[in-house]
């Protein structure tokens, strides 16, 4: 069944349409990617599914319901949950109190406190600098942080923009191996990237998005091999 | 937080806190004894912590630059002198008058928030200003074709305050002892007092503090968290403004007489000072900086011209003069060696620890 469902989304900011009509499909327990250059309409679809931009026409299905016209943090406390592109953590906030921050919508103390500590199991990095702020760590472990957070709210479906963004490649390797582990562990995923290849490498199936619209979509390993995607999303020509 | 230190004796915490007591208690009948004068000082000292504790909730907490907020001030105490005057002949109790005055605030709270909601900033400081303001210039010219705040001439024989049999307005005599209206006015400001800290710091660490922090830091993310934002930062504003509106009508009914004089921009000013010296979002810092500006021009006040006429035999600065002179070297220091005040929260000097490195 389908957990999420874009039926011919249309946004602009003012007068221009940024995504021109696009249909797109996760289903649950799925990691769906949407891939495409810069400017191609992938972040300005992401806000638009977490009512960050309310699309013109269309409808977001998520759950059996329209959610168009809901604000973001109702959209939120439903379990469809954003990372926001450029990591977006709390800066002046110590790491514990970023993934704190993180179980807003949540009132089981006990389970909070229980999840915080699994988070630090997953990543003994962030457990050594509970106590420090989130500023202070590198761009790979803001960006581990900033998934750990969105995991702490319990997301049904979570939304990943750009988390290779600015980071060192062996970073990128890191943060791709933990959204392939966040996804084999039960969550559903929207991951949008420019990487296209680790993208591809670790989705099921996947969106290629070019001037607002979809121009390919399919198998993810399909896509890998299609001459199209590889010739101008994979550099081989 | 310095409260982590005492609780770690509790006896040492409540022999502390019994010593501040009978400190708070004694300070008004010591100080009288330096003149009345003194006393009334004070008082107006506290009715600009509560303006300054406030102020924190939207500036300190929030992160919302308020440059009119002496506007809820303004609102509340019109609120208590219309309601409490001949002016229109009314004479509700203080204890209904209050919280009218502080929910009228709130709703001047609401007011101001609500068209500001996207806007951060300078821009917010300036429309804040201009809204400071309108509400002074209204509080002027609403005197025609109804008179509803009697214009510049303001509204005179306010009430005072009347509990248990005892009227604030004069003195009472108890036997041989005498307990002046503005010692009586003290002990009820110092109550009022108590009970907005405590809201302050239960404010603090509740789920809306943290949602307030969360807004300061990165409102998009704090949305992404699920924190509705709009209601926060209007909640910011109403709570604010509502502690302004209840500083206010107290100075109202300490006063006896109003006038939109009382409430320019140099006051909006002097309280966000206040806020932004004792360090923005530490409750004990807030009061800090309120107590000190308010203390120190009155103290320079009594001290500077009688020193001058004693070395020189004449005045050669004015109170007035150097007092403006010490605030400016003060500011000036402050931003060179404290920039997150004096007693700074903690996740403001993470802050600007951040931006030197």
């Amino acid at each position: 069944m389908s957990l999420l469902k874009l039926e011919q989304v249309h946004v602009g900011y003012g007068g221009i349409k940024a995504v021109k009509g696009i249909d797109l499909e996760v289903n649950a327990g799925e990691l769906v990617t949407l891939i495409g250059a810069n400017g191609a309409g992938k972040t300005t679809t992401l806000k638009a599914i977490v009512g960050l931009l309310k699309p013109s026409e269309g409808r977001v299905m998520y759950d059996g319901n329209n959610i168009v016209g809901q604000p973001s943090h109702a959209i939120a406390a439903k379990g469809l949950v954003l990372v926001p592109e450029g990591r977006g953590v709390f800066p002046s906030l110590t790491i514990e109190e970023n993934l704190q921050m993180g179980a807003y919508i949540r009132n089981d103390r006990d389970g909070i406190a229980a999840d915080i500590e699994h988070k630090f199991s997953l990543f003994p990095r962030l457990k050594e600098r509970a106590k420090q702020t989130a500023g202070t760590l590198s761009g790979g472990e803001q960006q581990m942080l900033a998934i750990s957070r969105a995991l702490m709210a319990k997301p049904k479906l979570l939304l990943l923009d750009e988390p290779s963004m600015g980071l060192a490649p062996i970073m990128v390797q890191k943060i791709f191996e933990v959204v392939r582990d966040v996804s084999k562990s039960g969550v559903t995923i929207l991951l949008i990237e420019q990487n296209a290849r680790l993208a591809l490498q670790i989705s099921q199936r996947g969106y290629v998005m070019d001037g607002g619209l979809i121009t390919l979509a399919g198998e993810s390993a399909d896509l890998l091999s299609n001459p199209k995607v590889r010739e101008a999303y994979l550099g081989e020509g | 937080m310095n409260a982590a230190g005492w609780t770690a004796n509790p006896r040492n915490k409540w022999i502390g806190i019994a010593c501040i007591a009978i400190a708070l208690i004694a300070l008004p009948f010591v100080l009288a004894m330096a003149g009345t004068a003194w006393v009334r000082i004070t008082n107006f000292a506290i009715l600009f912590v509560l303006l300054s504790l406030g102020l924190n909730i939207v500036v300190g907490f929030a992160g919302l630059l308020d440059l009119g907020y002496i506007a809820f001030y303004a609102v509340g105490a019109y609120v208590y002198a219309l309601l409490a005057s001949p002016h229109f002949g009314l004479h509700l109790p203080w204890w209904m008058i209050l919280p009218i005055g502080a929910f009228v605030a709130c709703i001047f709270g609401i007011l101001l928030g609500s068209p500001t909601l996207k806007l951060r900033g300078d821009y917010l400081a300036i429309v804040t200003l201009g809204f400071g303001e309108i509400v002074r210039i209204f509080m002027n010219n609403l005197s025609d074709p109804i008179n509803v705040t009697n214009g510049p001439k303001g509204i005179s024989t306010i009430d005072s305050i009347k509990l248990a049999g005892l009227d604030f307005g004069g003195s009472t005599r108890i036997g041989d002892f005498v307990l002046s209206g503005t010692i009586k006015y003290y002990f009820f400001l110092l109550a009022i007092l108590l009970i907005v800290i405590v809201i302050n710091f239960r404010l603090q660490n509740s789920r809306i503090g943290r949602a307030w922090e969360a807004i300061r830091e990165d409102e998009m993310a704090a949305r992404a968290m699920g924190i509705n934002t709009t209601r926060m930062k209007l909640l910011a504003f109403a709570m604010g403004a509502s502690f302004g509106g209840i500083a206010g009508g107290m100075f109202s009914a300490i006063q006896g007489f109003i006038s939109p004089e009382s409430f320019v921009l140099n006051e909006s000013v002097m309280v966000l000072a206040m806020v932004v010296l004792g360090g923005m979002g530490n409750i004990w810092g807030v009061v800090l900086g309120a107590v000190l500006l308010s203390f120190v021009p009155e103290l320079l006040r009594y001290t500077v011209e009688p020193a001058q006429h004693a070395l020189f035999g004449k005045q050669i600065i004015e109170a007035e003069v150097l007092r403006m002179l010490l605030f400016g070297l003060a500011m000036v220091l402050m931003m060179l060696y404290r920039p997150a005040g004096l007693l700074p929260s903690a996740v403001r000097k993470r802050e600007l620890a951040k931006e030197e490195a």
